[in-house]
């Protein structure tokens, strides 16, 4: 094994399954209901192809990671399912319910949300001058239908609907360990509690799909244990699912039922972590041609 | 200290790095405003001691001048120099944790800023009751020179809060504001002047003209953000104003006079109501009872601007204008419509523009073209930067200061753009966040007491 390899993801080609993952992952059959699928999606920008035929599916109730190397393609696949980007061709469809099929392709960003995805970014994106509070209320911006008249005037339902969100904002910090920082601003939050209000901003829209963008980068090794637990929790109390995208293996492996590898834009492999910690094509595009010969 | 003199390790001389840095630093506070006063005074030297004749076109020197011109820039450099020694002595990074500190786990006390503390203070409503007073009653005390005064300056806080919304609140930089105000005057001035309406079925009119003006505006301007946003403004203001130079009805840049003032339910003020108040020992026999109503129409209108942008601040639509603000990508992925947002912000804004032009062509009863140059736009939007961007009682002080400070210093009239520009670089140094840095607001939750039940019932809101 080359030493760049080995230091970088020692995890894959090598090691056993924990054990909770290959369980759970066994009650998410293939064809069960999916609540995110796309179909050979592509995207080019000018010359370089970031999505290449990508079908992937996103089943119901279960963590799916999407992995793979830098600059292949995870987080266009993000910003074409959130409307940040239109895709070349091919089709994205969103299930909210079971028979509700909606195409996500060319809708525009805030419709996405609207419709029940909620994301985070892989650089922190939060709105440091406003309070923490602030930044969950108007992540229940789409629950809310307050407009001009009601902000004027104040009526009773503008006031009735205002402070049930801020209870609920309030009830989500709680839950995520935040209610003593409600009025501070954003920006001041240390790293691991900016990452945590993302994420509750993003659940305060009340998502049946949650993003997650590297969710762990920055974060040490007892901050990524929590953040598997949490993630987790998320989902069962939610009753959410959750697409993650990850560059940690650690915490891909020990969440994750399933993964899809993406390579040069290209899915190259989907499966149960286990399938694809044995996959070749999936070695091979981590660590190289040379890899092979390692078996 | 000790950990910053990595040369001593035993620890023993360790006064004396100390004291060495000391004196340079006293050294460096002592030159610092002596740079800054020469740095100012050279960059002012041209525009004070020169002036330039139009009429024979040549320049004069005047070395009398030049005494001022050091005593006004080396004063600035130490005073303001001072200033940052005091914030440094005595600023929130000095008290004990700063911003980092939390409150105890569970208790939600909040570390209000000053402006909460006010606004939730006992003695607000109170406090608040007895300037409405002195405010409304001052007109009637004051010479008419003053009225006129404090009405520009009501004016300008009306223009800085409507403004607020588009620039402070929402982060969109708007330099054609004046075109706004420019249509609210000129719709009162040409529906009078053509089919005699009066102010008070103008006051709405102007302020929907300038309403429906900034939505047609605002929709190619949904296609460009940041500085591009700014240059089409920019550009939108000089239409307006060539515009207005060059068609018929608004008779050129010969303007449109006479526009009456106000009147109150068909009365002549100055003629019917004057003599029997003046009998009555309530007014000054030179107050014009015609601007005093202007003055108090224009407070109401302050008044209403002020708790309709508070309002607005802490709603649905005031959030996503902020979220707009902070992060154009994140507030869509929360589902903030940004072309929406975008579009109400610029509309709403306009709105207070028209209102204020509405009462500024009845204070001058005379408008032209020349009422509405780019400089107007630059003002307002110095008030909104001065005073503190998305702040209200920031942008009410920055007009006061803006608008009321050189009436008052008319000897410096000479110096004014210089002082102002001096101001402004002194505010970008100092406080970039503007006099009163915008405030939050924050909410109180009752600390949870053993047996109760979820503490986020106990919300205390707005």
């Amino acid at each position: 094994m080359t030493p760049r390899a080995e230091s970088k993801h020692p995890e894959i080609g090598a090691g056993a399954a924990p054990a909770g993952a290959a369980e759970t992952a066994g009650a998410f059959g293939l064809d069960a209901d999916p609540i995110l699928f796309s179909d050979s999606l592509r995207m080019d920008f000018g010359g370089l192809t970031a999505l290449d035929q990508v079908s992937l599916t996103v089943e119901r109730g279960s963590i799916t990671a999407l992995i793979g190397p830098n600059g292949a393609g995870k987080t266009t696949f993000f910003n074409c399912v959130t409307g940040i980007y239109k895709p070349g061709s091919g089709s994205i469809f969103f299930l909210p319910e079971k028979e509700k099929r909606i195409s996500l392709g060319g809708l525009r960003p805030h419709k996405a949300a609207q419709l029940g995805i909620g994301r985070t970014f892989q650089n922190i994106r939060l709105f440091n001058t406003l309070t923490v509070l602030e930044n969950v209320l108007i992540g229940c911006h789409a629950r809310m239908r307050a407009g001009l008249w009601g902000a004027l005037f104040r009526d009773r339902k503008t006031m009735e609907e205002e402070r049930r969100m801020t209870d609920l904002s309030y009830a989500i910090l709680e839950r995520y360990g935040l209610q003593a920082r409600v009025n501070d601003p954003a920006g001041s939050l240390p790293y691991g509690e900016q990452r945590r209000l993302e994420i509750a901003r993003a659940l305060a829209s009340g998502p049946s799909l949650l993003l997650l963008d590297e969710p762990a980068a920055g974060l040490n090794n007892q901050e990524t244990l929590e953040l598997a637990d949490l993630i987790r929790h998320i989902r069962r109390d939610e009753k959410l699912s959750v697409l993650l995208i990850e560059h940690d293996m650690s915490l891909v492996m020990n969440v994750s039922e399933r993964i899809n590898v993406l390579d040069y834009g290209r899915l190259i492999a989907s499966g149960t972590p286990e399938e694809i910690r044995k996959n070749p094509d999936v070695v091979r595009a981590y660590l190289g041609e040379d890899a092979d010969d390692l078996g | 200290m000790p950990e910053k003199d990595g040369k001593d390790p035993t620890g023993a001389p360790l006064r004396r790095p100390r004291e060495k840095g000391r004196g340079k630093k006293i050294l460096l506070s002592i030159l610092r405003p002596l740079k800054a006063g020469l740095w100012l005074s050279l960059v002012a030297f041209p525009l004070v001691t020169f002036k330039f004749e139009a009429e024979t076109r040549q320049a004069h020197f005047l070395p009398e001048r030049i005494p001022l011109l050091l005593l006004i820039c080396f004063g600035a450099a130490v005073a303001f120099d001072g200033l940052g020694w005091l914030k440094k002595a005595f600023g929130p990074g000095k008290r004990a944790g700063g911003i980092l500190e939390s409150p105890p786990e569970g208790l939600n006390r909040p570390r209000l800023s000053w402006v909460n503390r006010l606004l939730k203070s006992r003695f607000f409503k109170p406090a608040s009751g007895v300037l409405l007073i002195f405010l409304a009653v001052l007109p009637f005390i004051s010479s008419p020179y003053g009225v006129n005064v404090y009405i520009t300056a009501l004016i300008y806080i009306t223009l800085g809060l409507g403004l607020n919304i588009v620039v402070g609140v929402s982060g969109l930089l708007n330099l054609g504001y004046v075109a706004f105000y420019a249509v609210g005057a000129y719709t009162y001035a040409i529906l009078n002047a053509q089919f005699g309406l009066s102010f008070w079925v103008c006051l709405p009119l102007g302020a929907l003209s300038a309403t429906l003006l900034g939505f047609i505006l605002g929709l190619p301007l949904l296609r460009v953000s940041g500085d591009y946003l700014a240059i089409v403004t920019l550009g939108f203001g000089e239409i307006t104003r060539l515009v207005l130079t060059n068609i018929a009805i608004t008779n050129g840049p010969r303007g449109i006079a006479n526009i009456p003032p106000p009147s109150l339910f068909g009365f002549d003020l100055n003629q019917s109501v004057k003599p029997f108040l003046l009998k009555l020992g309530l007014i000054h026999s030179r107050t014009d009872l015609d601007k005093v109503l202007i003055y108090l129409i224009i407070l109401m209108a302050a008044i209403l601007t002020v708790a309709a942008v508070h309002r607005l601040e802490n709603s649905r639509l005031g959030r996503a204008w902020l979220a707009l603000r902070e992060d154009e990508t994140a507030c869509q992925a929360v589902g903030v419509n940004r072309a929406g947002a975008k579009l109400t912000a610029f509309t709403l804004g306009s709105t207070w523009a028209g209102l204020a032009g509405v009462v500024f062509a009845s204070q001058i009863s005379f408008i032209n073209p020349q009422s509405f140059t780019f400089m107007q736009s630059v003002m307002i939007l110095s008030i909104v930067v001065l005073g503190g961007m998305g702040s209200i009682p920031g942008v009410v002080c920055g007009a006061v200061i803006l608008i009321l400070l050189p009436e008052y210093l008319r000897f410096f009239a000479d110096y004014r753009m210089l002082l102002f520009g001096l101001l402004m670089v002194v505010m970008m140094v100092f406080r970039p966040e503007g006099l009163i840095k915008s405030a939050r607001y924050q909410h109180i939750y009752r600390a949870p007491k053993a047996g109760e039940g979820d503490p986020s019932d106990s919300a205390s809101g707005k």
